[in-house]
């Protein structure tokens, strides 16, 4: 089994290089994160993140053969040989697969991505209707892996100013909280040319998504509240 | 000057939905002069005039071109806001796309009412 793994480590290399790895491995039901492991045996100079190798941290989000996704989540008989493995587009590159998100939860941050209710607290939870609760659904499971951000044309150009996908999704699921008093403040923070508005709806961002999550549609919730209180 | 990443202008939602909106129309008066086309085909130039004699359709193609003035305002603008770093350049750029919208505009009124 053959890969062409992306390596550069910025104190040594001068710039990044494609290195060739062979694995004598059948692909069977393993995912590509458990090849790479064995690759790490091989040579231990090779750096990537991971944590839970089920798909539920985000920490070993990366592009493969051209798609960002999960690598303990993709298996390895649907992918095509040389398996080729690149960082995240589009952020800068620490070591090998390693990126620096900090644009990226700078994005997130900048959402303000918890409750915000100035209302007396009950004696007990704030409670929700099932129907209520029904609206974070598509919303409340993003793991923030970054694949659909770096994945968008509009973050590659403008990530300093635009949302991006994940961080719209992410408002959109604070907007969507009945538990959350802070619409019209949240709807005032992203009515902007550069951060609710870069999004063209070419919808990189739903075909990149491990979780299946639509943030395009989202987006689209987010300019329909803003419409309806324009007009 | 501080080197400082800004945001917050605080619009964008009335020309996103101008864009939705102009392409509707442009996308029904297509539709419009396709079947005229189809029904009563032009052959010379006193064809042509005479399909855009009637004041109706004066009117109706102003609309069109005003709606594809503020539809290519709206697109060009985001082209350049996504791909011209320099915000001197872009004020620029953005300003001669204006004029020459606007000029089309114009243009666009002598014609159909010289004919």
């Amino acid at each position: 089994m053959r890969f062409s793994i992306y390596r550069y480590n910025p104190d040594t290399d001068a710039k990044p290089r494609m290195q060739d790895y062979e694995l004598a491995i059948e692909a069977g039901d393993m995912m590509l994160l458990d090849a790479m492991l064995l690759l790490k045996d091989q040579d231990d100079t090779l750096s990537f993140r991971r944590s839970c190798r089920e798909g539920v941290c985000g920490s070993d989000a990366m592009n493969i053969n051209g798609f960002n996704g999960l690598a303990c989540v993709t298996p390895l008989s649907s992918l095509k040989q040389p398996i080729t493995l690149r960082p995240l587009p589009g952020l800068p590159v620490i070591r090998d697969l390693i990126v620096d998100m900090e644009q990226f939860y700078h994005q997130y941050r900048s959402i303000k991505p918890y409750l915000i209710n100035e209302e007396p607290e009950p004696e007990i939870e704030r409670l929700q209707s099932p129907e209520e609760r029904a609206e974070l659904d598509g919303l409340y499971e993003c793991i923030l892996c970054a694949c659909c951000s770096t994945s968008c044309p509009s973050f590659w150009w403008n990530p300093d100013k635009f949302v991006g996908p994940a961080g719209l999704l992410q408002a959109y699921r604070f907007i969507a909280d009945s538990r959350d008093k802070a619409t019209r403040e949240r709807l005032d923070d992203l009515e902007d040319p550069y951060r609710l508005f870069r999004c063209h709806s070419i919808m990189n961002c739903v075909a990149a998504c491990p979780k299946g999550l639509n943030p395009t549609l989202a987006i689209g919730r987010i300019k329909e509240l803003l419409t309806k209180r324009t007009v | 000057m501080v080197k400082r990443s800004v945001v917050g202008a605080g619009y964008g939602l009335r020309d996103w939905l101008m864009q939705r909106i102009t392409a509707v129309v442009m996308a029904a008066y297509s539709l419009v002069f396709a079947f005229l086309l189809l029904t009563r085909p032009v052959h010379d130039f006193a064809g042509w005039r005479a399909l855009f004699a009637p004041e109706w359709m004066k009117l109706a193609s102003l609309l069109f071109a005003l709606s594809l003035m503020l539809h290519a305002w709206v697109g060009v603008r985001d082209i350049l806001m996504d791909y011209v770093k320099s915000a001197g350049l872009r004020l620029a750029l953005q300003s001669a796309t204006i004029l020459v919208l606007v000029s089309y505009a114009a243009w666009a009124v002598q014609i159909l009412w010289s004919l």
